[in-house]
């Protein structure tokens, strides 16, 4: 299907180029001013790393960072194994009951005001008696962040061939190890690329994260929200750019994976 | 096709784990949401008077049947703070999500229009603003928006303004966050099926006459509207329950009902009365959601 597209009018152009600059241009703001060596926010005093330098003194902050990465790491990993999972299980088992209640199950977090997923979980956690840190909130971010690992896995799955697990099943390999030797190399982009979105959304929530941490156990985003609320402080500047970075990293190194592993899978498929 | 067949087991199989957390930790829950909403409001730890214990036997349920109580809703559907909040969050979505298309909308066409190429380019762009933090977005805002900030700066050297503009704490400067943080769940949609659209039927148009900015009204938006709703779904929902934006952007005379939310758990630790507002909100989050499935349905029964 050969479709060529249409020419772009110059409205098209300007609403591009407009819509992208709002999109990144606050961020780059952001980053140029964590750089800033004036105490005021908003004076331009030079160039300088003070503020980093502040951060890594920061004991409390530099805390509820560590908080927030072992939740990220440990939720992420969780979620792409149970979103993982799911995904076959919707894709493959056809007609199984119960598959109508497990799917709604897993889009309706996707949108659930978040007040209500924090809630609910908070609920539950104090009717189990369950001391509230690092245990809940990591609980609460796999539920949340496994619904969009299973989409993403899924959406792959379901444009995998399937006569290639049925040739290597032809070969006398049983179902189970079919998949894993066929399928599972192909959906491998997507599984890597649903854990870094685990990650990334678990280092991001702030009210899940209220509703379910306890007392001591405060993460980055927690600070960062309590922080802000008193106002704008260069500190700040520094922190969210050192996230807004360190996410970058991600990313790419993401996309790197999925590129490499996407060009083994093409050479590997003819097998 | 045997194969389908021969892997429905294991699929099965891969189903249970899954399973179980969501019951344990997504449906089960809701059962102690609406519990807590029914039950009485007390100074305790935890804040409210336990209803279902086990412990006391079948007379002891029978007492919590009976101690059960709508009292909590009834506060809500009296007490004028809980209606004005449902009301402010319904118009802030309605408002929000309108602005959103009018926003999004140009930018998905003119993505669909790109040369291939360039599309993935395009929509990977759009994508990564939302892997960066939702509340940086934020405050890179606020770092704009503040007083001496960088807005009120270009307009008083432009000589728009002659005073310093109060934009923080405003509906102006929720509106702009709020526009911000959605705007990816709104193009992406809408260009997934802009995309789709085969250019040839506005050749067609144009074979016969009709101007481009008809032809866009009469083919193109009419051929979009299914991306139009899922987008705008994708959007309004979230966005009625949204606490963050609203808290650090808006005023806080007239609160959202996510706002309050926090409020009555948080502050003023009426747990019940939280429960009972989650109970309502979702209620109200249903109606869009069953229409939406209503319309798909007639779509797809009109083919």
């Amino acid at each position: 299907m050969a479709v060529h597209p249409l020419r772009l009018s110059r409205f098209n152009v300007t609403s591009l180029v407009l819509g992208l600059a709002f999109l990144y241009l606050p961020i780059v703001i952001l980053v140029i001013y964590s750089f800033n060596a004036s105490r005021l926010v908003t004076v331009w005093g030079g160039w300088s790393t003070r503020w980093y330098t502040e951060f890594f003194n920061d004991r409390a902050m530099l805390d509820a960072a560590w908080m927030s990465l072992r939740v990220g790491v440990v939720s992420a990993t969780l979620a792409t194994l149970l979103g993982t999972l799911a995904a076959i299980a919707l894709t493959r088992g056809t007609g199984f009951r119960g598959r109508m209640l497990m799917s709604g199950m897993l889009y309706a977090p996707l949108v659930m005001p978040e007040v209500i997923t924090g809630l609910s979980l908070l609920l539950l956690f104090v009717a189990l008696d369950a001391g509230r840190g690092f245990v809940t909130v990591t609980i609460a971010h796999t539920t949340l962040t496994m619904c969009f690992v299973a989409v993403v896995v899924q959406s792959r799955l379901a444009g995998i061939d399937r006569s290639l697990e049925e040739a290597a099943m032809d070969l006398g390999r049983d179902p189970l190890r079919a998949f894993i030797a066929v399928t599972l190399p192909l959906i491998w982009p997507a599984i890597a690329a649903g854990w870094m979105l685990a990650f990334t959304l678990s280092l991001d929530d702030l009210v899940i994260a209220s509703f379910t941490t306890g007392p001591g156990s405060a993460t980055l985003p927690i600070r960062i929200y309590s922080e802000v609320r008193l106002g704008v402080k260069p500190e700040i500047n520094a922190i969210c750019t050192l996230i807004v970075g360190f996410i970058a990293v991600v990313i790419v190194l993401a996309s790197l994976v999925s590129k490499l592993s996407s060009a083994r899978g093409e050479s590997a498929a003819p097998l | 096709m045997s194969a389908r067949r021969i892997f429905t087991a294991p699929a099965r199989l891969a189903a249970i784990p899954p399973y179980v957390w969501m019951v344990l930790f997504f449906l089960v829950p809701f059962g102690f949401v609406l519990k807590i909403s029914l039950s009485q409001t007390a100074i305790a730890q935890p804040p409210y008077m336990p209803v279902f214990g086990l412990s006391e036997g079948i007379d002891g349920l029978k007492a919590s049947f009976a101690a059960l109580s709508l009292d909590n809703f009834r506060l809500l559907v009296s007490d004028n703070l809980y209606l004005a909040s449902y009301l402010r969050s319904v118009l802030v979505a309605v408002v929000s999500t309108l602005i959103l298309l009018a926003v999004g909308y140009p930018i998905a066409y003119g993505m669909a229009r790109l040369p291939r190429r360039w599309q993935g380019i395009a929509m990977m762009l759009v994508i990564v603003p939302f892997w960066t933090s939702f509340l940086i977005r934020i405050y890179a805002w606020i770092n704009i928006l503040q007083h001496d900030g960088l807005l009120n700066k270009v307009l008083l050297a432009l000589h728009v303004v002659s005073t310093p503009v109060v934009w923080l704490s405003t509906d102006s400067a929720m509106y702009l966050g709020i526009v911000y943080s959605y705007l990816p769940f709104m193009i992406l949609p809408l260009y997934a099926t802009l995309a789709k659209q085969d250019p040839s039927l506005i050749e067609a148009a144009a074979d016969l006459g009709v101007s481009r900015i008809d032809a866009f009204w009469l083919v193109t938006v009419p051929l979009s509207l299914r991306g139009v709703g899922a987008g705008a779904l994708l959007c309004f929902i979230p966005i009625m329950g949204e606490f963050v934006i609203p808290d650090l952007l808006a005023g806080s005379n007239a609160l959202m009902i996510g706002q309050t939310l926090w409020l009555e758990f948080f502050t003023n630790k009426d747990w019940p009365v939280a429960s009972a507002t989650a109970i309502v909100l979702l209620g109200l989050l249903l109606i869009p959601l069953l229409v939406y499935d209503r319309l798909q349905r007639r779509q797809l029964e009109a083919r």
